[in-house]
């Protein structure tokens, strides 16, 4: 019963998201005010039968019900609570249903707190909304239906993936999706700009809380799917330019280009055709990355071409959604007026060499990891894009991108001074030439470039915070009125510089962990001991432990520092009998920032085991990096300007629409 | 959903042999010659894995390719030559970073022809605002401005 009537309400939101994705757009268009008014309710509308769906889905799993084919594939009763929730978007039906919850909870909250917008752009907004939903409820509904049932109801289902038994599970997909959708809510706003043929300041004010919250959601969902990671699989890499990956970069490079170049238009009514098309790019990347790992295509091209359906569905989506926006795009951008002028050295102009470099990186990442099947398509050969080629592409790119980053804040709008901004940083830069003498005083070996990434990573940290003490005048006035004018500074200001702080900590990580990060591998004996960068790991014995549904083999250490016990580490081998598969769940003892990693092989039969040990210096930062991200981000998002909303003028202007017809 | 596909598949490829990347007794006793070996390694692809270089990867056909590496490093070669050998067995799909040739030409060359381009495009633009603003000149007045400003001078101005 309550599968079906899942399947129902689903059905119900699809017709629902086919009149919002109509009725309120011919409203627009004919300044019928009634029919632009439907938008509002149809979005809220929709959002109840889609949550009455979901909460459906949710039923079954938590509730075990395996005559529910996609719980029966994914669930088992033995799994914790925790995990019996999570696994609904453990799998592809469940992921999609995720995807257009959040697309409708969204939708919902433009109808609520839009009430500042003016009257066509809302009903557009949220007639191009529906057009997204609607497609994929089409998609779900007769592709990917979660609510199919199975005759005999089986008395046990087959368990979810060992690997997506992990917290991660609870947080890293709903995160990225939370970034994927936001992207739509920019993406909707810009093509209702295009309908309108009229675009200003206003309009960015509008968008730039939905990009900065969608920005923070992507960070943090990349940033906490490289964690997962980095301690599930067993060998320590937080990052491989794996395919599925740079599916989630791609809209986060895209999507900080538009986050700066919003500014720009926000404050001087510059940029603006190219803000739209960097919103109309960042959806599309988030539409492509959906498509690369729901499809099938980055397994093989074979794979794609034997269970098409799913495949040319979403291939559809794209089409019609990527080449509508666009063609659009040509169409009608020409009709928008472009704003202020700007010298090349000025704050404008530091945001477009971020916008030029950002989008090359982006680009990279897009042909690296579609090159491959783009190529096979075409004339059947074979090659391999791998890291080696994004590590040699990708840095030269970023590089130029962090050194020019301090400059950026510290220069006026309009007209800069490069020297005076130079001067000013000059106590970062020094900082950042004491951090590269002293790498390759402290470091032996690793590669000779490491140090000065260091370098380029102090200059990022050691700038951002001399943002903040140039603006709030620290040791040039007395303490309280340094106090009185940090308070005083722009949330936003704060945020600029915890983001920035926050990506010179990330590279920070990346470069000491990659160039001084050392490693075991050793086949060891109770008793026996392994020396790592100035700790001693013993290994006193292994012992059995049952979980709910799992057995661990569980390895303990003993953890010494010049002889003093600093603590044990517990590294496993788990088996779950429902799928009759292991993980390796590695041990980590975080010092400092730095941690030790160790995991553990299967035990031989004279009662050694096979043990990776990993010194990973500094690694922390990378993901404190990004938390610091997300901080900003949050700062700047509770900017009051923000808040505040749209400029009078422009509500005033659009009053009139708003009364209902008599 | 970054890793379900990837990991899905990892797990689906080595769920028989619970071993993993770089096995102990694999490694050679010279630490020279193993650090050339995990060099290499990290070069070449695992062909049966997505997107896995050889000493990441769990699967059979990695642990065999690892081994390979590993002989022909003993039997004294370079490493241009046991990356030479596997490619002429395997084919440049065994690389993970495609050498340039015809085919490879639009991947190596989209980040500096992009950042070329969009830097040439960029000061075009910039210059041609530019000359628009200057022919416009200093913001005219249209003939009723004129005629506005006239009437509320008229008063005084003329007087």
């Amino acid at each position: 019963m309550i599968p079906e009537l899942g399947h129902y309400a689903l059905m119900l939101a699809l017709g629902i998201a086919l009149i919002q994705s109509s009725m309120p757009i011919i409203g627009a268009r004919t300044r019928d005010p009634l029919l632009m008014s439907m938008a509002t309710p149809a979005a809220l509308a929709h959002f109840a039968f889609v949550a009455i769906a979901f909460a459906a889905l949710a039923e079954c799993y938590v509730f075990s019900d395996f005559s529910v084919l996609n719980v029966f594939e994914n669930s088992n009763s033995q799994m914790p609570l925790i995990y019996r929730l999570t696994s609904v978007w453990g799998n592809h039906e469940g992921s999609m249903m995720l995807w257009v919850s959040i697309l409708a909870v969204f939708g919902a909250l433009v109808a609520l707190f839009g009430n500042n917008l003016p009257a066509t752009l809302k009903a557009n907004a949220l007639g191009v909304q529906a057009w997204i939903a609607a497609a994929f409820e089409l998609f779900i509904l007769t592709t990917s239906n979660p609510f199919l049932r199975i005759p005999n109801a089986p008395f046990e289902g087959r368990d979810l993936n060992p690997i997506l038994q992990d917290p991660g599970l609870a947080f890293h997909p709903p995160m990225l999706y939370l970034g994927y959708v936001g992207f739509s809510i920019t993406f909707s706003f810009a093509i209702a700009a295009l309908l309108e043929g009229r675009i200003d300041a206003a309009w960015a004010r509008w968008v730039r809380p939905w990009v900065l919250g969608a920005w923070m959601c992507l960070t943090l969902g990349i940033a906490g799917g490289s964690y997962w990671a980095y301690y599930e699989l067993g060998w320590g890499g937080f990052w491989f330019w794996d395919p599925v990956e740079n599916a989630s970069l791609m809209p986060w490079l895209a999507g900080t280009a538009l986050l700066h170049s919003a500014l720009v238009m926000e404050k001087r009514e510059a940029l603006k055709v190219w803000t739209i098309l960097l919103a109309i790019l960042a959806f599309s990347l988030s539409l492509i990355g959906t498509f690369l790992v729901r499809s099938g295509v980055l397994t093989s091209v074979h794979a794609f071409a034997v269970d098409p359906r799913r495949g040319v569905f979403i291939l559809a989506i794209l089409v019609i959604f990527i080449g509508g926006a666009l063609a659009l795009y040509a169409w009608r951008a020409p009709l928008l007026k472009q704003g202020g002028l700007f010298a090349p050295i000025s704050r404008e102009g530091a945001l477009v060499f971020n916008n030029l470099f950002l989008v090359c990186a982006c680009a990279t990442v897009v042909v690296g990891t579609l090159y491959p099947l783009a190529l096979q398509a075409l004339n059947g050969d074979k090659i391999s894009v791998g890291p080696p080629f994004f590590n040699a592409t990708f840095g030269p790119l970023f590089i130029p991108l962090m050194i020019a980053m301090p400059f950026g804040p510290l220069m006026g709008w309009k007209r800069g001074d490069l020297l005076g901004a130079a001067q000013r940083l000059l106590v970062a830069a020094l900082l950042a030439a004491v951090a590269v003498a002293a790498s390759f005083a402290i470091s032996h070996g690793g590669p000779v470039l490491a140090p000065f990434g260091i370098g380029v990573a102090v200059f990022v940290m050691a700038g951002a915070v001399t943002d903040i003490v140039e603006r709030t005048m620290v040791l040039r006035l007395p303490f309280h009125a340094t106090l009185r004018r940090a308070r005083g500074l722009p949330r936003s200001a704060w945020g600029t510089a915890f983001a920035h702080f926050g990506i010179g900590a990330t590279l920070f990580g990346i470069v000491a962990v990659t160039a001084w990060g050392s490693e075991r591998i050793a086949e060891i004996k109770p008793t026996q001991s392994l020396e790592i960068a100035g700790y001693q790991v013993t290994f006193d014995g292994v012992f059995n432990r049952a979980g709910p549904n799992y057995r661990d083999v569980v390895g303990h250490f003993t953890v010494r520092r010049s002889g003093r016990i600093i603590g044990v580490m517990a590294p496993s081998r788990r088996t779950f009998p429902a799928r009759e598969m292991a993980t390796t769940e590695a041990a980590l003892m975080s010092r400092g920032v730095s941690q030790l990693y160790l995991s553990l092989g299967d035990a031989n039969k004279d009662g050694s085991v096979p043990v990776r040990l990993f010194f990973k210096p500094d690694v922390l930062m990378i993901w404190l990096g990004a938390l610091l991200m997300f901080c900003g981000g949050a700062l700047s998002l509770s900017d009051r300007r923000l808040r505040v909303g749209a400029p009078r003028p422009a509500r005033a202007k659009v009053k009139p629409a708003l009364q209902p017809a008599e | 959903m970054k890793y379900l596909h990837a990991v899905a598949l990892l797990i689906v490829l080595v769920a028989s042999s619970a071993a993993w990347a770089v096995e102990p007794n694999e490694m050679l006793a010279d630490p020279v010659l193993e650090a050339r070996a995990r060099a290499i390694s990290k070069e070449l692809r695992c062909m049966v894995c997505q997107n896995e270089s050889i000493d990441d990867s769990q699967a059979p056909l990695a642990h065999d390719l690892r081994i390979l590496v590993r002989e022909r490093l003993k039997a004294g070669d370079s490493d241009a030559q046991i990356i030479n050998f596997l490619v002429s067995r395997y084919g440049e799909f065994v690389l993970l970073e495609p050498p340039l040739s015809w085919h490879t030409v639009a991947l190596w060359g989209t980040p500096p022809g992009l950042l070329l381009l969009g830097a040439i495009m960029i000061v075009l633009g910039e210059r041609r605002r530019r000359a628009r603003a200057a022919a416009a000149g200093p913001a005219g007045l249209s003939p009723a401005e004129e005629a506005r400003v006239a009437e509320i001078l008229g008063g005084e101005g003329t007087q």
